[in-house]
């Protein structure tokens, strides 16, 4: 992992699978294993949600692949009293999260905004898109939180274009002051659309922490026992009432930045050789298989489940129909406006 | 019963929020210790303590997208800006989240959520403290937008505000904080989306709301002496619109001046005249005429009251519309 001219991320597998950091992070046998099924499941259907997309199935999909560690290892730390805030490209935290993929997916089908799962059911907000304005949200939950008594923290997710908002210095300002909960873990991916991340800013993200008054880390992103264990040592933090921690996990965004775009007009393709050297999960699963942590057949396993599960959750996607014209009015307003009301009763024609 | 400023009924109804509701609670700029600029929360602080009446940094936009997460965490949260002109940063939370929180998880997350905003000109004030905001936040989806036009109202329409399951931006008309009114203060009588006619007569209706509904009443009083009765139409909620109302005023006068300080084009006297062809032109017996700030920025404190739809404007706008 080369951060040229910054800090050394903190890592415990090296990118060819060896132990060099400790890998005690306390998780048992089962969650080291689960690990590695979450990401191969979400590395899976990331690949389905591309073809997907281009069979018209989705409308414009944004692809996480070699993000899977970085979200995955994140989410992972949580418990049930927390809460995610994510941005637009956190499939593979939601599916960690146990949000049912068909209705997060329904978002990028077009069927509903911010998916339709029940955010409070798995403390999961919408999908969110404009860039960082999900920041003051965990903050606000976090101070809500922690005036409820309760030892629960909102992690937050953002990418290193995202930390050049005013919207994330509000944030990380008001976490500071509020000593709340609340994790946020920018997932540098290197690539802002086409901008890349030392256009964004001339510094690095993990310090501005300091300015804000609590802790800043950086971490390989790829290497998941490292962000299980420093997202798990920030959320322990926040719970304690020692106020929030800033993550900056690197990773890269192996894709494009959406389907709509096309990453051969700005960068080269030596960059995304590198980075497929340091892929997250090849790295996990030699370390896994090297250890004794699980054997071929669990890997192969997890590959047959994926399939599994991908074509189950295609196959849910493709056969919901189309939401009732009423979708329409239906949710603006609990109290709607006499007007909207007239509007409604004219366009479905019942009035 | 008393005599009421609007501050002290607003500064009452917040108290009373806080005393009845415990998921109530109160952020924004000074409004702790010092009460906030115009003092609206005066010792709200001291009562209900620094975690319920929260002094926040200087940020708008943070302000704004902290009261979403706190609505998400169950919290009702009220919300100071201080001054209209500085309500822009907290524009894209508001359109970008707060009204849109509750269609985008089909209900399953509400927003209760209040916005107070002193906004208006007419207090000698410099750039940025003249502004009249109604149309980006009615203009928006999702929001509910209303605004007294005295101390009484002013009472009623915070609490219902606060007790609303949508979220309300509630515009305060700075130029009435000081202005006083007798009575009880309680929240029965029409609740929001109901428009109040604030005076009877048959030769014209002024519709106002906020700054100008004094003005219509100042402008009718004159008329009276020229022997033409206006009626005036208060409408406290710009969102909901009460369209029964206005068109009821004008099948009963044939003739409508609509006031607002915020600038003619695009102001909200172009949606009452646009809903008043809707609901009743065949009871027109004159053009609707809009009285409104010009389209220009508010101008400097010396000139500001040759810019704001003043008592005179008005009548004459009236005089148009009866001998048309």
């Amino acid at each position: 992992m080369s951060v040229p001219g910054g800090a050394a991320p903190v890592q415990i597998l090296a990118p060819d699978g060896t132990a060099i950091g400790d890998t005690g992070v306390g998780l048992g046998e089962d969650n080291l294993r689960e690990l590695l099924r979450l990401m191969v499941l979400a590395r899976r259907l990331d690949d389905e949600c591309m073809a997907l997309q281009r069979q018209g199935e989705l409308t414009v999909y944004p692809p996480f692949r070699g993000q899977e560690a970085a979200q995955v290892g994140s989410a992972f730390a949580l418990g049930s009293e927390d809460f995610v805030f994510p941005s637009f490209r956190e499939l593979a935290a939601a599916i960690a999260r146990g949000v049912d993929p068909v209705e997060y997916l329904h978002y990028h089908r077009g069927t509903w905004h911010g998916g339709p799962y029940d955010p409070l059911a798995h403390g999961f907000a919408p999908i969110c898109v404009p860039t960082a304005t999900q920041l003051p949200h965990a903050v606000g939950w976090a101070l809500g939180a922690k005036l409820d008594g309760k030892a629960a923290c909102a992690l937050a997710y953002f990418g290193d274009g995202a930390a050049s908002e005013g919207d994330f210095h509000e944030a990380a300002n008001l976490a500071g002051v509020w000593r709340a909960p609340v994790v946020f873990l920018c997932q540098n991916n290197g690539w802002a659309i086409s901008v890349p991340a030392g256009l964004q800013t001339a510094g690095e993200i993990w310090r501005r922490a300091e300015g804000y008054g609590f802790p800043g880390v950086r971490v390989d992103g790829n290497d998941v026992l490292a962000v299980y264990a420093v997202t798990n040592t920030a959320i322990e933090r926040a719970r304690a009432g020692d106020g929030p921690t800033l993550v900056e996990a690197m990773t890269y965004r192996m894709g494009p930045h959406t389907t709509a775009d096309d990453p051969t007009r700005y960068r080269e393709e030596a960059e995304l050789e590198r980075w497929t050297r340091l892929d997250p999960i090849e790295r996990y699963r030699r370390w896994l298989l090297a250890t004794g942590g699980a054997d071929d057949a669990f890997v192969k396993s997890c590959e047959t489940e994926a399939e599994r599960r991908v074509a189950e959750i295609r196959a849910g996607l493709v056969s919901t129909p189309a939401p009732p014209s009423d979708d329409v009015f239906a949710w603006a307003f609990a109290d709607p406006p006499q007007t909207l009301e007239r509007d409604r009763k004219e366009a479905l024609g019942d009035g | 019963m008393a005599e009421v400023t609007m501050v002290a009924a607003l500064n009452r109804a917040l108290r009373d929020a806080l005393a009845d509701d415990p998921r109530t609670l109160v952020l924004g700029e000074d409004v702790g210790a010092l009460g906030g600029v115009f003092r609206v929360t005066e010792g709200l602080q001291d009562e209900f303590g620094p975690e319920r009446v929260l002094d926040t940094p200087i940020a708008e936009a943070g302000i704004a997208g902290a009261a979403v997460g706190l609505a998400i965490a169950g919290w009702r949260p009220i919300v100071e800006m201080q001054f209209d002109g500085f309500s822009y940063p907290a524009l894209d939370q508001v359109i970008s989240h707060l009204a849109k929180y509750r269609y985008r998880t089909k209900g399953r997350v509400a927003m209760p959520v209040v916005i107070r905003i002193p906004y208006g000109g007419g207090i000698r004030g410099k750039e940025h403290h003249g502004e009249s905001p109604e149309t980006y936040y009615a203009h928006t989806a999702g929001l509910k937008v209303v605004t007294p036009s005295g101390a009484l109202d002013a009472y009623r329409l915070l609490a219902l505000a606060i007790a609303d399951p949508d979220p309300v931006i509630f515009l305060e008309p700075k130029a009435r904080y000081w202005s006083k009114e007798y009575g009880e203060m309680t929240s029965d009588g029409p609740g929001i989306g109901r428009a109040q006619v604030v005076r009877e007569g048959d030769a014209c209706a002024i519709v106002v709301y906020g700054p100008t509904v004094h003005r219509a009443l100042e402008a009718s009083a004159t008329l009276a002496g020229e022997g033409v009765e206006v009626l005036v139409l208060d409408l406290r909620s710009l969102v909901p619109l009460d369209v029964d109302a206005l068109a009821d005023v004008v099948r009963r006068t044939g003739r409508v001046v609509v006031a607002h300080e915020a600038p003619r084009t695009l102001g909200f006297g172009a949606e009452i005249a646009a809903r008043v062809m809707e609901e009743a032109f065949d009871y027109l017996e004159a053009p609707v005429i809009r009285v409104a700030g010009y389209d220009t920025p508010y101008p400097p404190a010396s000139l500001e009251q040759r810019w704001l739809p003043t008592a005179e404007r008005i009548a004459a706008a009236v005089r148009i519309a009866v001998a048309y």
